[in-house]
Formats: C-alpha cells, sequence, structure tokens
C-alpha cells in the first residue's frame, strides 16, 4: 500500500526473556480499520502499545506517518501527537472534571489556549451525546460514560490515528452499545483506527481488514468476509469456533 | 503483571480512595424513645452487654479517682497571681510563675524592652498561616503578602533599620525560634522530599542510588547527631572566613531529616497510582513533568495528607530537640525559666504550660489536615 500510515516490519518485542512479538508485519494504509483479535496473551495489546511506544520493540521498525519510532524521545513525542489512544480501563484522571480531563493534554501539549480548547471539548461531548456530564467527576459516571469521554479525551488531540485496547471489555452489556455507536460513527468520518476487540458484530461491520494474532505472530490477515466465512488456518477456524459460540 | 486484568486498577482505586462515612445522616436510633434520650443512649452504648457494662464501671471508676484530683490541683486549689510564697503553701498547681515567667518563656533572652516585636512578628507569621490555610485564598498574591510578612517579620525581629535597635539572632528565643524553625523546615523539606520520593522511583541508577541513599541515611540517624553534624561538621566543610549562621545550620539539619521521612510518605502515595495513570498521561504526549506535576502529584499527595501532617507534627514538636546545639526554644526557655530559685519548686507547672502551647499547634495541624483530606478528596464522592 503506498500511501500507509502505519508500518510494522518484522517487529520482535522481549519482556525480559519472553519472546512477547516475534516478526510482526503489518501495513495499515490512511482511512483503514484494523481489528485485531486473537486469544488472552497473544499480544495483541503489546502490538498496539508499540505503535505509540508505550511499550518499546527491539527489533524491526514501526513507521508511524512517516516518523521512525527509535529511543530518539523527538521521534516519540511527534508520534504520540498523531496517535490517540483508548484503553480497556478508561483511564481517565479521577481528580480532574470531565471537561479538564479533555483539555489538559491540549492546553499543555499544544499549548492551546483555554477557551479555545474548552469550546472544542465541548463540541466532542457532544459528539459523543454527554455534554450535561461536563463538570462531573469520572467517578459520578457510568462505565459506558467513561469510555465516551476517554474517547473524546483523545479526539480533542486531533489525531491522526486512533488505538483502541479492548474498549468495551470492562464494560456491563448494557453499555456496550454506546461505546460501539461513538466508534462506528468516528470510523465512518474516515479516521484511521487499529482496534483490539473480540466484538465480531463491529468488526464485521466496520473494519477493512481483521489480524488475527496467536503467541507473538499474525497467523492471518484478510477481509471481514474472508476472515469469517473462509478461514485458512485451522487456528483461527478453533479461535472462531469458540468466540461465534457465545 | 498482566495488563488486561480489568478489576485490578479499580480494585486499587477502591483501596487508596475509602469512601468517607457520610456525616449528614444521624444513625437512626432504635425505638421513639426522644424523651428518654440520655438514658436510653447509655443503655444502648454502655450497658448493652455483660462486658460492656464491667468496661463501662471501670472507666467510671477511673473517672471518679483521677478526675477530681485533677480539677483541685488544676483549678480549684491553683494559686493564679500570688507570690511564690502563696504558692509554697498552697496545695495545688501554681499558675502565678507563668504570670511571672511568660514573657522569659515565650520570647527568652529577647531584649526585654522590645519582645513587643517578636510578639508581633509570631502574631503576623501565625495569621499569615492561617490566612494560607483558607482556600479562598489561595490566589497569586498571597505569595506576595508572604513576601512582604516575611520581610515584615525580618525587620521585626532583626531591627536596625526604622529606628529598631539591633538585636543579633543569638539574642531571639522562645516561641519565634520555634515557629519560624518548624515551618521553614516544614516549606523546605516538603518540596525536597517530593525530589526525594521521584528520585528514588526514577529509572536513572545514579540519581536512584542518591537519593535512596541520603535518605536511608538520615532515616538511620537520630536527629541530634544530624543536628550535632549540621552545626560543627558544615563548617569544616565551609572555606575559611566564611561562617554559617547557626541557627541557620540547624535550619539545615532539621529540613534534611524531615525531608527524609517526608519522602518515604510522598513514596507511599506515588505506589498507589495505577499505572494506567501513567499511561493515558504518556499517550496524550505530556512530559515526564507535566504528567508527573498535573496527574501522578495531585492524586499521590491527596492520598497521603496523614503522614504528611504527622510528619510535620514531628518535626514541629523535634524543634524543641535544637536545644542541644545552643539555641534557645520554646522548651530551652521553659527550661530556663525554671532555673530561678525562687521559683525553682513549680517546674512541673511551667512544663505543662509549655506542653500546652506545643498541643495547641499540634492539635490546629491536625484539625486542619482532618478538614483538607474531606475536601481533597471531594472529587471521589458519587
Ligand atoms: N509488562 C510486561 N512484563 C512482562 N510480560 C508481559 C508484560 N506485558 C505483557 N506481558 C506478557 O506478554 C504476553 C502478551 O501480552 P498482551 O500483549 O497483553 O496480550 P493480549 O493483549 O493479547 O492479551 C502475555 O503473555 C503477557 O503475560
Ligand atoms: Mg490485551
Amino acid at each position: 500500500m503506498s500511501n500507509a500510515i502505519i508500518e510494522l516490519r518484522k517487529v520482535g518485542k522481549w519482556y525480559n526473556s519472553y519472546h512477547a512479538l516475534r516478526d510482526v508485519s503489518l501495513t495499515i494504509g490512511k482511512g483503514e480499520k484494523v481489528v485485531v483479535c486473537g486469544p488472552s496473551g497473544s499480544g495483541k495489546s503489546t502490538m498496539i502499545r508499540c505503535i505509540n511506544r508505550l511499550e518499546a520493540h527491539q527489533t524491526g521498525h514501526i513507521i508511524v506517518n512517516g516518523t521512525e519510532l527509535t529511543d530518539d524521545v523527538k521521534s516519540v513525542e511527534k508520534v504520540r501527537k498523531q496517535v490517540g489512544m483508548v484503553f480497556q480501563n478508561f483511564n481517565l484522571f479521577p481528580h480532574l472534571t470531565v471537561l479538564q480531563n479533555l483539555t489538559l493534554a491540549p492546553i499543555w501539549v499544544r499549548g492551546m489556549a483555554k477557551s479555545e480548547i474548552e469550546e472544542i471539548a465541548m463540541m466532542y461531548l457532544r459528539r459523543v451525546r454527554i455534554p450535561d456530564q461536563a463538570h462531573k467527576f469520572p467517578g459520578q459516571l457510568s462505565g459506558g460514560q467513561q469510555q465516551r469521554v476517554a474517547i473524546a479525551r483523545a479526539l480533542c488531540m486531533r489525531p491522526e490515528i486512533m488505538l483502541f485496547d479492548e474498549p468495551t471489555s470492562a464494560l456491563d452489556p448494557e453499555m456496550v452499545k454506546e461505546v460501539l455507536d461513538v466508534m462506528i460513527e468516528l470510523a465512518n468520518e474516515g479516521m484511521t483506527m487499529v482496534c483490539v476487540t473480540h466484538e465480531m458484530g463491529f468488526a464485521r461491520s466496520v473494519a477493512d481488514s481483521i489480524v488475527f494474532m496467536a503467541e507473538g505472530s499474525i497467523i492471518e490477515s484478510g477481509s471481514p468476509a474472508e476472515f469469517f466465512e473462509n478461514p485458512k488456518s485451522e487456528r483461527t477456524r478453533q479461535f472462531l469456533g469458540q468466540i461465534l459460540e457465545h | 503483571m498482566s495488563k488486561d486484568n480489568p478489576s485490578q486498577p479499580s480494585a486499587a482505586w477502591a483501596a487508596s480512595y475509602e469512601e468517607e462515612p457520610s456525616q449528614a445522616g444521624v444513625p437512626p436510633s432504635p425505638g421513639g424513645m426522644t424523651a428518654l434520650k440520655p438514658f436510653g443512649w447509655a443503655k444502648d452504648n454502655l450497658f448493652n452487654s455483660r462486658l460492656n457494662t464491667v468496661l463501662t464501671l471501670i472507666c467510671l471508676a477511673i473517672l471518679w479517682f483521677a478526675v477530681p484530683p485533677v480539677v483541685s490541683w488544676v483549678l480549684l486549689d491553683a494559686t493564679w497571681t500570688g507570690s511564690s510564697e502563696a504558692c509554697r503553701e498552697a496545695v495545688g498547681a501554681c499558675w502565678s510563675v507563668i504570670v511571672v515567667k511568660h514573657r522569659l518563656i515565650f520570647f527568652g533572652t529577647y531584649p526585654f524592652d522590645e519582645q513587643w516585636r517578636p510578639f508581633l512578628a509570631c502574631g503576623l507569621f501565625v495569621a499569615m498561616l492561617g490566612v494560607s490555610g483558607v482556600r479562598a485564598f489561595w490566589r497569586p498574591w498571597l505569595v506576595g503578602a508572604w513576601a512582604l510578612v516575611l520581610v515584615g517579620m525580618g525587620v521585626l525581629m532583626w531591627g536596625g533599620v526604622l529606628g529598631l535597635t539591633h538585636v543579633p539572632n543569638d539574642k531571639w528565643g522562645g516561641l519565634p525560634i520555634t515557629l519560624m524553625l518548624s515551618v521553614f523546615a516544614i516549606a523546605l523539606a516538603f518540596p525536597l522530599s517530593i525530589l526525594l520520593a521521584l528520585g528514588r522511583q526514577s529509572s536513572l541508577p545514579a540519581i536512584r542510588s542518591i537519593c535512596v541513599g541520603f535518605i536511608e541515611l538520615m532515616r538511620g540517624v537520630p536527629l541530634v547527631s544530624v543536628l550535632f553534624m549540621a552545626s560543627v561538621m558544615f563548617p569544616l566543610f565551609l572555606p575559611e572566613g566564611v561562617t554559617i549562621d547557626k541557627l541557620l545550620r540547624a535550619l539545615a539539619g532539621l529540613t534534611l531529616f524531615t525531608a527524609a521521612y517526608l519522602a518515604e510518605a510522598v513514596r507511599g502515595g506515588l505506589q498507589a497510582i495505577p499505572r494506567g495513570q501513567y499511561e493515558a498521561a504518556d499517550a496524550l504526549g505530556l512530559g515526564y513533568w507535566q504528567k508527573t506535576w498535573l496527574i501522578v502529584l495531585p492524586q499521590a499527595l491527596r492520598i497521603v495528607i496523614p503522614p504528611i501532617v504527622n510528619q510535620f507534627i514531628s518535626c514541629f514538636k523535634d524543634t524543641s530537640l535544637v536545644t542541644i546545639v545552643g539555641l534557645y526554644d520554646l522548651l530551652t526557655a521553659a527550661t530556663v525559666a525554671t532555673t530561678d530559685p525562687e521559683w525553682r519548686p513549680f517546674f512541673a507547672e511551667v512544663y505543662v504550660f509549655a506542653g500546652l502551647v506545643f498541643w495547641i499547634f499540634c492539635f490546629s495541624m491536625s484539625r486542619y489536615s482532618q478538614w483538607l483530606e474531606r475536601m481533597a478528596n471531594r472529587y471521589n464522592r458519587r
């Protein structure tokens, strides 16, 4: 793909002696939505966290929007400004109000004026449908609301790419949809998204490609149609069998 | 450590931010016994089981034997104004010693006719501390006000300008020494302790070992020896001709000692912050100092308000040890007051009084910390 915005080339990653990523290669184009799935402990989080260098890889290359991630702090800073991340446990700042959660990084990292970013933040809060919660603290919100705040917080940095690490796994079932709806909207607007999730309905309707990982390697990747109807490897069939039973 | 355990961080939150008990609702009292309330209450709380009844009776007996003699010594049989002869004849406490000696206890050897100056300086200082504790006053002008007050205190204490006679600081003593040493030591030790605690977690081995070494050294040595070292050994390292004031040397010793203990309290708070908070800050592109200042410290320090204030209180009381390097704090001044042969028999009263002064300050700090804790953790209400 010529307009690749994320490129992983033979990426290797070790936690001490544990080999967590084995020669992972993946190219993601601008505006593409990629869903990553696989059994627990297969390295999904590790891979996605290498993309914004929450974890450092040891071998291979990761290039994000033209910047190669290295030990150089500058490259990390540059990449993090362009990549938003949403975590399984929301990780909102509990001592700040919702609005302060949204405006903190734009003010301190991007140097935006408070009044300007507050207006933008309110716009995003309306888009995730919780403008009335702006002055509450995260602890006063439901899980689904907190995750939508977390998405809005990442969007306030105007990222080119959004990473989601199991954004609905910590939610009560009745709250999953409100978060997925926001993500679908975001996808429809053309955001580049890499999403670790086991929501196969979401994967089927939104993803351009699905990546299946096991034991630190990418076993197969392809369009949702291929992946669900015609999985190539036995490992994938087994996984799909388990996950689609529920 | 798995990153995928959703319950882990939330459990950590629950542990570090316990819901404070609601104070609004009075627990419903059983039955409608409004009229018989005191009896009903006593029956429910003091005599509700055989063991409790026995314990209540024991407590009552202790009170019965202890309270009357204390009350009569402190109040009923006490001498409030008389001479030392009157005191010798009375059986109760001799509070006249305080009346006679209070200027010596409070201001030590500061020239007697100039003692309005330390009095005013202490008043200003305490008032300013009170003002600084009020949230509505946490504004930029407070810094300016502090600068003014500190200059004002310096002028009052030292003099030498505005027609005030010069009083060198080896003549200072009593409450001003205790207050200034403890407040300055706390004010300097607190930021230092934060740096030490952060350094102890640093990924750079050199910084980490310096911080650990310093903390462990200070914690392993009694304050008395730290003060001795500060006052005897500091000067040895200084170039010839340069001298540092005795008061400053003691302040340095007290500050370093307190900082080491505070650093451990702060570290406890740092460790309670879930890793997800650091990761979220990193992912948003915040730098180390931004992350520390905006995300980590505000949460960590809220958690450790109680142990921090505990350390403040310790530091306040520890100032009484500076007597061993020849400084004249409140307790030393009180001791000197007891050496007057005429009043020597009444040393107990002098120490009770000095203790009371210490207690007033420490108790205020303790109450303030409770308020601060409630206010700081408001965000945790659901
Ligand atoms: N910080 C870490 N230190 C050591 N091992 C880790 C660390 N993070 C993850 N691992 C290990 O790496 C493997 C892959 O983890 P992860 O990427 O979180 O998997 P997934 O997200 O697919 O469940 C797991 O075996 C996990 O135990
Ligand atoms: Mg994971």
